[in-house]
Order: structure tokens, then C-alpha cells, then sequence
């Protein structure tokens, strides 16, 4: 899933001060399930703000809250079409692909972020998510045991572990893994290691960010 | 093997000879003259220079510039290029400047992770990894063509090196890692500063059984002890380091106003004891800021005269 953080609220005050009605939007989906822009996040944001107002003894301020299923999909965010011009600011807690998806929509209203998004990652236990994948678009961990070299080495290296693997952990950080040592690893206990003296290909990026911004288009599933 | 480019330290072992190369870091500001000091203390007891590409990931004058300086200087320099900081375009441009002032030797590196340096919140590039670069600096040479494919007009004349670290984990990928990279088209190897010869030997003994010795110059890396305080922070603070208790302890055991002597010592004790091993094709000595004893150690470890090769 997108994995976000919260933004601390008083980058998001600075955003809204100046405003007098407030729609915080949450999202059901991947920032609900790590606990940034969910229903629960978007009330908690919501009542922040209007402690805000109210501190700031600004009576005419409104927060309303509202959380979608998606809001990276035309047809749950046309739920809020007849709303939207309404406010002066919308909070968008959903990932960024959410957040802009929404301004997108609702050209004329003011659409701030209410999370950082920070990457496609998993679940490790309650509270503790961890990265995963970069979205390359050429998928290699056929090659690697599973194991990311791209998004879970430091230096992304295909042919590595680099000088710095120590005891299996990182030398950027005695916490994380040494990519690495998780792929001989795992190419051990499948009986791979042959996969390891293979040379690896220089990388075509182009699929990556740096061939510009990407798209899937499906033919066989267009209507 | 016999030499393929007009790199001295190449030829210097391909005939036989046990090579000797030392490094130079250059300045953290624009003065040649900084630059200049640190190669005369090295003039005629070492066959090529070693410049580092911005090390530890510190902003420094640029590797490519100063081995010009060392060109000019008439000294032979080893080009340090690192994938941290280039794409594939800037790096196979750069080999090309090189080429042009005709620098025959090439280190491949990925360099020091930039929160190490001065730059923590730079962003890293590792377009290449340091095989593929070793790689594409043999396609450049050896046929003549860039990455992209197209044709090289009058293409660089490199000895082309990676780094090898017989002392990072897991010990048992260490010898089919340097396979690779001989496989990727490195030619030399500069190990990591040795100081557990033991473990040293094991890796050599591994590397033989697999015929790597006769397809690449293995030479083994050495770094003199200043202090028992330097043993210490080597031991526990660098990544990738393996200094034995005995050394340290043999550098605490000795007075303090003798443990420069005796990190000297030691340095020239461990290149004795490897010039007999098989499968040592040279010594990088690596004097951090100490260039001055290099001269010192290279004629206390019978590594002097240099030859002088064609």
C-alpha cells in the first residue's frame, strides 16, 4: 500500500488560517489502514482545527469532515460535487496521488495536503510500516529472491552488498538491513546462490521516474 | 597477462613487478598548491596516485581535476569515480575528459553514502552500480562504444580498477563478488586496509582456487596506524573494518610518543609478510594525511627501486 505520515497540525494551520469553512477529506483506503487520513485521522484533524478557530476566537470558522472510499477514483469523488465550492480550503488527508486527483477535480477550490506520503511499503506491526517497493516498472525479484535491491539498499545497487554490510545490517544505520545479506539470504534457502554470480544488466530507467510521468493504459479493459 | 593500455601500473605488473600505488585526497577549496605538496612527497616511490572522488562523501575538488594536476605534474594518477553523484551520462563524459589529457587508470567505486558527508540531504544517483561502471569503461575501450552504442572516436585507454573489501560481510560472498567484478572487466583490485592477514589470506586462498588471481591484479591495501586512539576508532567506527584485538592492542601496549613508529611498523610487517604470498600482484598504501611516511614504508619494505618500464 501508500504508506503516509501526518503532517505536524501546525504546518497544516499555516495552511488554512485565513480561511473560514474547512473540509478535511479522508480516504478509505491505504492512509486508513496505516493510520494517517483515515475516518478516524480526518475527526481528529478536524477537531484541531476548530480548537484552533476557537483559540484564535474566530466564532465564524467551520471544519466540516468527510471520508471517501477513494479518492483517487472519479467516481467516489464526484460524492462531494455539489459541496466542494462551498469551502475555502480543502485538507486532503488522502496520499498524494488523492490530494491531486481532488484539486484536479475541483479546479477552482484551494486543495492543501494533510500527510506526507512517503512510500509503497507494508505493515511490519501496528505503527511500525516499512518500504517495499519504488515502483521501478520493470520488476526484477524474479532475480533477487524477492528481496528489493532498489528500494531496500541504500545505494540501490544491483550487484551488491557494497563495503559497508556489516554483521547484516546497513552502514547508513545499525537498525536496517543490509539488502544484500536478505537476498543471499533468501537465495540460499531456495537454493539459488547461482542466481548471485550473475552479473546484473544496467537498469533501463526509463520506466522509472526518470523517463517522465508514467502511465498503464489498458486497452483490453477500456470500456 | 600482458598490458593492454599505456597505464604504467599496468605494464609495471604485467611484467611481473610487484606494483606500489599511494592516494592523494585533494583540498576542500581551489588551491593547486595543496594538491602539488601532497604528490611531491610522493614522486618516485609509488608508479601511480590515487585520487579520491569527493571520499566520505565531503565536498572536495574534483577527482578529474586534480589527476590533471598530477598529469601535468608528470606523475601518474588513477582517476577515482564513484556512482553516487553521476549518471551514466556525466561519468562516460568524464571518462572521455580523462581519456583526453590521456589518464590510463581508472578506479570504479559506489562510493560513501551521502549522509556520511557534508551533504546529507543531497539526493544519490547510482544510475550505474560500480560493476556496471567498470563495465562500461571496457565496452568504451574495448569496443569503442558508448552505452547508448554509438561509435567512440578515438576511445579512452584505461586500466580499468574496482575495490574489493575481503573483510565485509557475508565472508562467503566476498570471493563470487570479486568474480563479478572481474567478469564486469576490472583488470586491478585495491583491497581495503588489511590488518587481520589471517582472514586476508583465506579470501587470496579463495580467489586462487578460482583462477581470479590469474585473471586480475590483486593488490592489497595497507594503512599505517598513527595512534592507538586511530586503531581504535578504525576497529569500531568504519564500516567494513576488521582491525584484530592483538593490533590494537599491540598499538595501546606502546608508549604514546611511540605508536606512530609502531603503526609504521606494523604497516611494513604486513607488507613483507603479503609480498610472499601468490596471488599478490602490488601494495595500495593508503598514508591518510600521513602522505610523508609513504616514501619510508615503500623503501623499509624493499619496494624500492621502482621499475622502470617502456
Amino acid at each position: 500500500m501508500i504508506v503516509a505520515d501526518k503532517k505536524p497540525v501546525e504546518e497544516i494551520i499555516e495552511y488554512v488560517k485565513d480561511c473560514r469553512k474547512v473540509l478535511v477529506l479522508g480516504c478509505n483506503e491505504c492512509v486508513t489502514v496505516c493510520e494517517a487520513g483515515g475516518k478516524k485521522e480526518a475527526g481528529m484533524l478536524a477537531s484541531a482545527l476548530r480548537m484552533y478557530y476557537a483559540n484564535q476566537g474566530i466564532e465564524d470558522a467551520q471544519v466540516d469532515e468527510r471520508t471517501l472510499e477513494r479518492q483517487c477514483d472519479h467516481e467516489y469523488l464526484e460524492e462531494i460535487r455539489d459541496i466542494a465550492d462551498q469551502y475555502d480550503a480543502i485538507v486532503s488527508i488522502a496520499c498524494g496521488v488523492g490530494v491531486q486527483f481532488t484539486a484536479e477535480k475541483y479546479h477552482n477550490t484551494t486543495v492543501y495536503p494533510g500527510v506526507n506520503t512517503c512510500f509503497l511499503g507494508a505493515t511490519e506491526q501496528r505503527g511500525l510500516w516499512t518500504e517495499r517497493c519504488q515502483a521501478c516498472g520493470q520488476c526484477i525479484l524474479a532475480y533477487t529472491g524477492g528481496i528489493c535491491p532498489v528500494s531496500r539498499c541504500a545505494k540501490r545497487l544491483f550487484n551488491g552488498p557494497c563495503g559497508g554490510s556489516s554483521d547484516g545490517k546497513c552502514e547508513i544505520n545499525k537498525e536496517l538491513d543490509c539488502a544484500w545479506q536478505l537476498i543471499i539470504d533468501r537465495l540460499k534457502a531456495i537454493d539459488r546462490l547461482d542466481l548471485y554470480e550473475k552479473l546484473f544488466d544496467i537498469k533501463d530507467w526509463s520506466t522509472d521516474r526518470a523517463g517522465g510521468p508514467r502511465k498503464v493504459q489498458r486497452e483490453d479493459v477500456q470500456i | 597477462m600482458s598490458a593492454k593500455t599505456p597505464s604504467k601500473l599496468e605494464k609495471i605488473m604485467a611484467a611481473g613487478h610487484l606494483g606500489v600505488t599511494s592516494e592523494c585526497g585533494p583540498p576542500r577549496g581551489s588551491d593547486p598548491e595543496v594538491i602539488k605538496e601532497k604528490a611531491e612527497l610522493l614522486r618516485g616511490c609509488v608508479d601511480a596516485i590515487n585520487v579520491t572522488d569527493n571520499q566520505t562523501s565531503v565536498v572536495r575538488t574534483s577527482s578529474l581535476a586534480t589527476c590533471i594536476h598530477l598529469k601535468m605534474m608528470g606523475m601518474e594518477p588513477v582517476l577515482q569515480m564513484v556512482t553516487r553523484d553521476r549518471n551514466r551520462i556525466a561519468l562516460q563524459s568524464d571518462i572521455l575528459g580523462a581519456a583526453s589529457f590521456d589518464i590510463h587508470n581508472v578506479l570504479c567505486l559506489s562510493g560513501d553514502h551521502q549522509s556520511f558527508g557534508d551533504h546529507p540531504q543531497g539526493q544519490n544517483v547510482h544510475d550505474l552500480d560500480s560493476m556496471q561502471l567498470a563495465w562500461t569503461v571496457r565496452k568504451m575501450r574495448d569496443e569503442g562504444r558508448f552505452l547508448g552504442g554509438d561509435e567512440i572516436k578515438r576511445p579512452p585507454q584505461m586500466f580499468v580498477g574496482a575495490a574489493a573489501n575481503p573483510f565485509a560481510d557475508p565472508f562467503e560472498i566476498r570471493v563470487p563478488r570479486l568474480a563479478k567484478k572481474i567478469e564486469a572487466g576490472a583488470e586491478f583490485i585495491q583491497t581495503q586496509c588489511i590488518y587481520n592477514i589471517d582472514k586476508f589470506e583465506e579470501w587470496i586462498r579463495q580467489a586462487r582456487d578460482r583462477g581470479l588471481t590469474e585473471k586480475c591484479y590483486i593488490m592489497a591495501g595497507v594503512t599505517p596506524f598513527k595512534s592507538a586512539g586511530m586503531a581504535k576508532y578504525m576497529k569500531n567506527r568504519v564500516p567494513g573494518m576488521d582491525v584484530p584485538d592483538e593490533v590494537v592492542k599491540r598499538m595501546s601496549d606502546t608508549p604514546k610518543e611511540k605508536q606512530a613508529e609502531e603503526g609504521l611498523n606494523i604497516c611494513v610487517e604486513t607488507i613483507q609478510r603479503l609480498k610472499e604470498l601468490e596471488g599478490v600482484s602490488g601494495f595500495h598504501i593508503m598514508a591518510i594525511e600521513w602522505e610523508k611516511k609513504v616514501p619510508e614504508i615503500v623503501e623499509r619494505a624493499g619496494l624500492l627501486p621502482r621499475p622502470e618500464v617502456e
